[in-house]
């Protein structure tokens, strides 16, 4: 690959970046909404150093450092510019989460505050998944709570309200579930964006694939509601 | 290199190398300029690439319809975009070790004795915050500067794992485990003194072959600068895609059902981390996180897990391939490997 093409090559990759951090929230998708600012900076310098050396390439004196070729590997910098831009994959989902089965939870450090004020009060599936498996959900109980999540089924279809947290980018992604008691099954198809008020339930399901513990919320009412701009717990 | 008491050769077998890997370019690339204007070269085909995948979007978005294939998509994406910013870091430092830190710098920095700038360099590695994908140029500049390669690739192996950022990650992985911490750092450092002074004895320098750069020599420092900017990230970027693709297939395919197979024997379980931790290509500041999920597994394999993690996985080993040579990739990843996993056995059965 010669000079001009690596150029171009690597405005493509910083154009995308920034393509996705200042003027969309796609990278939200991808990666913690912490990184943005290293995303953006990391998207200037390698579009001002395809810049100037493009500039050069162009316009610059002759016979300096030109003819180098640069590796085959360097073509393959243009896939994920084309799959960001053509293809817009989009965040994790159920099959993501089913194929991992539910993560388990740490063991919070101290013992966890009371809920926030709010009827119902809105609560992360993180939280309440925490709350649940470390405290029997002693400070669930008698609480309207609300969860925000996608639909993920068991293997009896029972559907679970499911939100993958990130710890730093989709490849460590771990699927967070909370059992539906109520809803029926066949009922909700896979990967629909839901909103749920409910309370604590105490029934476990251990899940089939991790062999992890799983909540239960009873739940009072649902609703569809379009996917949220981060949609992932953090 | 080999030891100390190695004759002469050592430094013009180097140099050797690097004439030879500048010419071989060189011829291949000689007729493109001379036909310029008329023959295809890069950029047209460069074009022609885009051009060509936006006409044929329809039937490429279609290969993408199914949730598999999706998933695949996503992670592939969010391991390249998740690595970027700790690429430009590297490659930015990289560069400026090589345009604007003069040589006799590391001279006087580093112990004259490799065997001693072995140690020095594994627990400088604390001073470099970020992530693997950033040290594997920062190692490249180093050597490039004169730097003994073994102090190089101590520095290497050692930067990643021992940081700040990732110790304090660490910490909040594993909450009320602070020996987890302490047996992190100092397995990591242990095992990057032990692969240098592996290095000093058995490692031979030709197994070295760095991409040439352009010839600096006679462009004002800042343009350098940003040529040096663009060489190392295209063949950095390059490969961190190969390694972004290849991880991002192993963590749709490998079943969770076979981690929790093995998850009961103990010496199974060490070495199945350790390879686990190869194929996922994790970040070394996320990978805690994932370590501390595993919780069906002991506290030493974990440790293998977040020991071999920023030293060798498939990504990184592309990437060391690239930067370093094939030769020498193939040598070095299992050897790292191996010292990987014995220190953090010894280390996690001490501390743990």
């Amino acid at each position: 690959m010669r000079g001009e093409a690596q150029s171009i090559v690597l405005l493509l990759i910083g154009g995308a970046l920034l393509r996705i951090t200042v003027f969309s929230d796609v990278y939200l998708r991808y990666v913690k909404p912490g990184l943005r600012w290293y995303l953006i900076a990391a998207g200037v310098v390698l579009v001002v150093a395809a810049a100037i050396t493009l500039w050069r390439e162009l316009f610059g004196a002759e016979a300096d450092a030109h003819g180098h070729g640069g590796p085959r590997v360097a073509w393959l910098l243009l896939l994920p510019v084309l799959t960001i831009f053509l293809i817009g994959p989009p965040s994790l989902g159920s099959y993501a989460a089913e194929k991992q089965g539910a993560a388990a939870v740490g063991q919070p450090s101290s013992d966890l505050p009371p809920l926030p004020a709010g009827d119902p009060v809105t609560v992360s599936v993180l939280d309440y998944v925490t709350r649940a498996i470390w405290e029997d959900g002693a400070s669930l109980r008698g609480r309207d709570v609300r969860l925000t999540g996608f639909v993920t089924l068991d293997d009896n279809g029972t559907p679970h309200l499911t939100r993958i947290v990130l710890s730093c980018c989709a490849a460590d992604g771990r699927p967070l579930e909370v059992a539906l008691a109520g809803v029926a099954p066949g009922t909700l198809e896979r990967d629909v964006w839901i909103t749920v008020v409910g309370r604590y339930d105490s029934a476990r399901h251990t899940d089939p694939v991790s062999g992890e513990a799983v909540p239960t919320i009873a739940v009072g009412s649902l609703t569809r509601v379009d996917a949220p701009v981060n949609p992932y717990d953090s | 290199m080999t030891a100390n008491d190695a004759p002469p050769p050592e430094s013009p077998a180097v140099v050797t190398v690097h004439e030879q890997q500048q010419t071989a370019p060189d011829v291949r690339q000689q007729p493109a300029p001379a036909s310029r204007g008329w023959r295809v070269g890069s950029v047209e085909l460069l074009a022609g690439v885009l051009i060509a995948v936006v006409l044929l979007r329809g039937p490429l978005v279609a290969v993408f319809d199914s949730s598999a294939a999706r998933t695949w998509a996503t992670i592939f994406v969010s391991i390249v975009v998740q690595a970027l910013p700790f690429l430009v870091f590297g490659v930015l430092i990289s560069a400026a070790i090589a345009v604007f830190v003069p040589t006799s710098f590391f001279v006087r920095a580093l112990p004259r004795r490799p065997v001693l700038a072995v140690p020095v360099a594994g627990v400088a590695g604390v001073a470099l915050p970020g992530c693997e994908c950033g040290s594997v140029p920062i190692a490249g500049g180093l050597v490039r500067r004169g730097v003994a390669p073994a102090a190089a690739l101590t520095f290497l192996l050692s930067a990643p794992a021992v940081n700040p950022v990732v110790l304090i990650a660490t910490a909040i992985a594993f909450p009320g485990r602070p020996e987890m911490v302490l047996a992190r750092f100092v397995a990591s450092v242990l095992t990057a003194i032990a692969v240098g002074w592996l290095w000093l004895r058995f490692g031979r320098a030709e197994w070295i072959r760095l991409p040439s750069r352009p010839d600096l020599g006679n462009v004002s420092r800042w343009t350098g600068f940003w040529l040096a900017v663009r060489h190392d990230a295209i063949h950095a970027g390059g490969f961190l895609v190969v390694g972004g693709l290849t991880a991002a297939f192993l963590n749709v395919t490998v079943p969770r059902q076979w981690l929790d197979a093995i998850a009961g024997q103990p010496v199974v379980a060490v070495l199945a981390l350790a390879l686990l931790a190869v194929l996922l290509s994790i970040c070394s500041e996320a990978d805690a996180f994932v370590a501390a999920s595993l919780s069906q597994f002991s506290l030493t394999a974990r440790l293998a897990f977040l020991v071999v993690g920023p030293m060798i996985d498939v990504k990184l080993f592309a990437m060391q391939a690239g930067t370093f040579g094939r030769g020498f990739a193939l040598r070095f990843a299992p050897t790292v490997f191996t010292v990987a996993v014995l220190i953090s056995v010894a280390v996690g059965s001490v501390v743990l």
